[in-house]
């Protein structure tokens, strides 16, 4: 039988099939941070069970986290409750923490990657949705539940229904200043959020396997977004070349016995999809959303349009009054306050170097303030030695540290009410970036257009 | 978990769409340790301001109070946050409806004894103008045969449920019991797996 790679992939970890055709799938690698593992440690010790493979289990603080004076106490005293709470559960139960100060500490999703943890063939979970971007390096990666958190903590197993699968392939070659979050953004104009649901979706293409690691992952992080289980791309030599190297990645001989296995994950030729789509990279532009989901982006040249069902307006009518944009309007020329440069689509060291090119010898804009939040004291010090503070400093960009920032604001950074923020995140639902702040979702390159523009503008009318 | 096989009472409609997890419990919210307690903060910033005071909102409406949710399609987008389904089923809710579900949500409503069923858009239609027209309208849920009615018209469909997760409701159990109990397999599978 022909098989795609999530099939592979997914059959590899089936320990065993009960009634109703429900797998029982091993996990590799799982993920925990603050915000959805306290009652899952409650939960074990509520029922008086062991932790089942603390080896297997890596913890971080990023949801909460200040992004100015971390070496600080945290001020807010439900953050600290919850971070400290971290830091006892992994003391008590033997896990290993890159907590505030750590130099590992990061966005869970970008310090995976980065430190070699997540490699092809795996499956990773994480109580948190976006787990998906793990999936660009051929591996199964979803966020599961704090149940689920639960379960995994206790058998390393999960109880699945197996996902349908979708493939989406774009071919060709992407325009000047046309970055792989636009790639992302133009599927979901297309698909709409609902439009994966039940899904895990394998990206192929001569597009996609043009994207360095970096921008792969961006692609798979927004899976979530279609409502897909995750995203997938096969590895390559690109996929080998960005583990070689890295702290956790298998070394010399194993690394090599290692690149023999991941060249057997691909899709066979002929193997059956549920649902197949196909793009072409040369109608794709840079995008922006103007609505409170992100399935509602435009090409940054397109008017805002009318709602999809003509008969049933109301989600689409609260969604622009929340947005204060009208049907038909463009929205460059859009003035803009905020700009968030950061959060686990966009915060790794090739999205800092991109922006860095693009504002070299400009400054920002006098209406802007501008964040630009890494998404790991790796990508922090990186950026650093590389001198792109000293850039972003004399343009007037704001360099923090590690966190997710205001791409939740669990943390002080937020968007004021009724402000526009134009931010490389992954979700503009009302009130994500604060009580009252409209998001507004967009590439890297968009974002730093915006900054030194004061208000949105085509990008690729200044490269 | 509470066992749950059938239930009667008055909806709660919501004919919103891709109503996101976000929405259902803003990430402010999320600091706490505990599962309990989230029901205040349930749709915050759509019952109340920022000062406080009750906006105009279905569940700040004293006329609607049952324990059915009603929503439009897509409902429980977004985030992982299981936090949406506790703040539902500590609001009071055991049931939503709608005509389409995300799917962490789904899972992590079943996974709380909180049921999540699909039904056809004519049928949620059906459930929307009932409550309009009579609050006070009852719908029965019963889990055993699958099927939802509209007590004063009779109306009804049937849903679908994984038989595996019916039976957990039903009894109230959950995945980690069965998981447990399944613990040789998993270690039979760790000694032949290779990881690289
Ligand atoms: S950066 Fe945003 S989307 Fe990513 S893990 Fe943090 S909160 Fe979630």
């Amino acid at each position: 039988m022909k098989k795609t790679l999530f099939d592979k992939i997914w059959e590899q970890h089936v320990v065993d099939t009960v009634d109703g055709g429900r797998n029982i799938l091993y996990i590799d690698k799982h993920f925990i941070h603050e915000v959805t593992s306290p009652q899952a440690f409650a939960g074990l010790e509520k029922r008086g069970v062991p932790l089942f493979r603390k080896e297997k289990i890596l913890a971080t603080a990023d949801h909460n986290v200040p992004t100015l004076n971390q070496h600080l106490p945290i001020v807010d005293p439900l953050s600290r409750t919850q971070v400290n709470t971290l830091i006892k559960n992994c003391e008590k139960f033997g896990v290993e923490l890159y907590g505030l100060g750590h130099q590992y500490q990061g966005i869970v999703h970008v310090i995976g990657p980065e430190l070699g943890i997540t490699r092809p063939g795996m499956t990773i979970v994480c109580g948190d949705s976006h787990t998906s971007t793990h999936g660009a390096f051929g591996s199964i990666a979803f966020g599961i539940g704090t149940s689920q958190v639960e379960q995994v903590m206790t058998t390393q197993c999960l109880l699945l229904q197996k996902p349908k699968r979708m493939r989406i392939t774009i071919d060709g070659e992407l325009q000047n200043g046309v970055l792989s979050k636009d790639i992302i953004l133009y599927i979901l104009s297309k698909l709409t959020a609902s439009g994966g649901t039940g899904y895990f979706i394998e990206y192929a293409g001569s597009t996609i396997r043009s994207l360095s690691m970096e921008a792969r992952m961006t692609i798979c992080n927004m899976s979530i977004e279609m409502g897909a289980r995750g995203g997938l791309i096969a590895p390559d030599e690109k996929t080998f070349n960005y583990i070689k190297g890295r702290k956790f990645a298998p070394q010399g001989e194993q690394f090599d016995k290692a690149v023999t296995f991941w060249k057997t994950l691909f899709t066979d030729e002929d193997a059956q999809f549920e649902r197949e789509y196909n793009f072409k990279a040369e109608d794709i532009t840079p995008m922006v959303t103007y609505g409170t989901n992100p399935g509602m982006g435009i090409k940054i040249t397109e008017a805002i349009p009318e709602a999809i069902d003509p008969n049933n307006t109301k989600s689409y009518d609260k969604s622009l009054k929340y947005m204060n944009f009208k049907t038909g309007n463009s929205l460059i020329g859009q003035k803009i306050n905020f700009v968030f440069i950061g959060s686990c689509t966009n915060s790794r060291i090739e999205d800092l170097r991109l922006v860095a090119d693009f504002v070299k010898g400009k400054s920002k804009a006098s209406n802007t303030t501008v964040w630009i939040v890494p998404g790991s004291k790796q990508v922090q010090l990186q950026a650093q030695e590389e001198g792109l503070d000293k850039v972003f400093e004399a343009a007037g960009f704001e360099l923090r540290e590690p966190g997710c920032s205001a791409c939740l604001g669990m943390n002080e950074d937020k968007i004021p009410k009724g402000e526009y923020c134009i931010s490389t995140s992954n979700r503009n639902f009302e009130g994500r970036q604060g009580q009252g702040a409209r998001t507004i979702l967009a590439s890297p390159l968009m974002a730093a257009a915006t900054a030194v523009t004061g208000k949105i503008v085509d990008v690729r009318e200044l490269l | 978990m509470e066992k749950f096989t059938k239930i009667n009472t008055t909806v709660v409609p919501l004919p919103m769409e891709d109503i996101d997890t976000d929405q259902i419990i803003p990430a402010r919210f999320l600091k706490a340790t505990t599962r309990e307690g989230f029901g205040d903060n349930l749709f915050r910033d759509w019952r109340y301001n920022q000062d406080n005071t009750p906006k105009d909102f279905i569940l700040n409406n004293k006329i609607y109070n049952g324990k059915i949710l009603v929503a439009g399609k897509n409902f429980g987008c977004g985030s992982s946050r299981e936090h949406a389904a506790w703040a539902l089923y500590d609001y009071g809710f055991r049931v939503v409806v709608s005509s389409f579900f995300a799917d962490i949500f789904k899972g992590n409503a079943l996974n709380n004894g909180l049921l999540p069923i699909t039904v056809p858009s004519d049928f949620l239609n059906d459930l929307f103008l009932s409550s309009e027209q009579d609050p006070n309208s009852d719908v029965l849920v019963d889990l055993e045969v699958q099927k939802i009615t509209i007590l004063d018209s009779r109306k009804f469909v049937e849903f679908d449920i994984d038989p595996y997760k019916k039976m957990c409701l039903i009894n109230g159990y959950d995945d980690i019991d069965y998981l447990i109990s399944k613990k040789g397999k998993i270690e039979a599978f760790e000694k032949n797996q290779v990881i690289f």
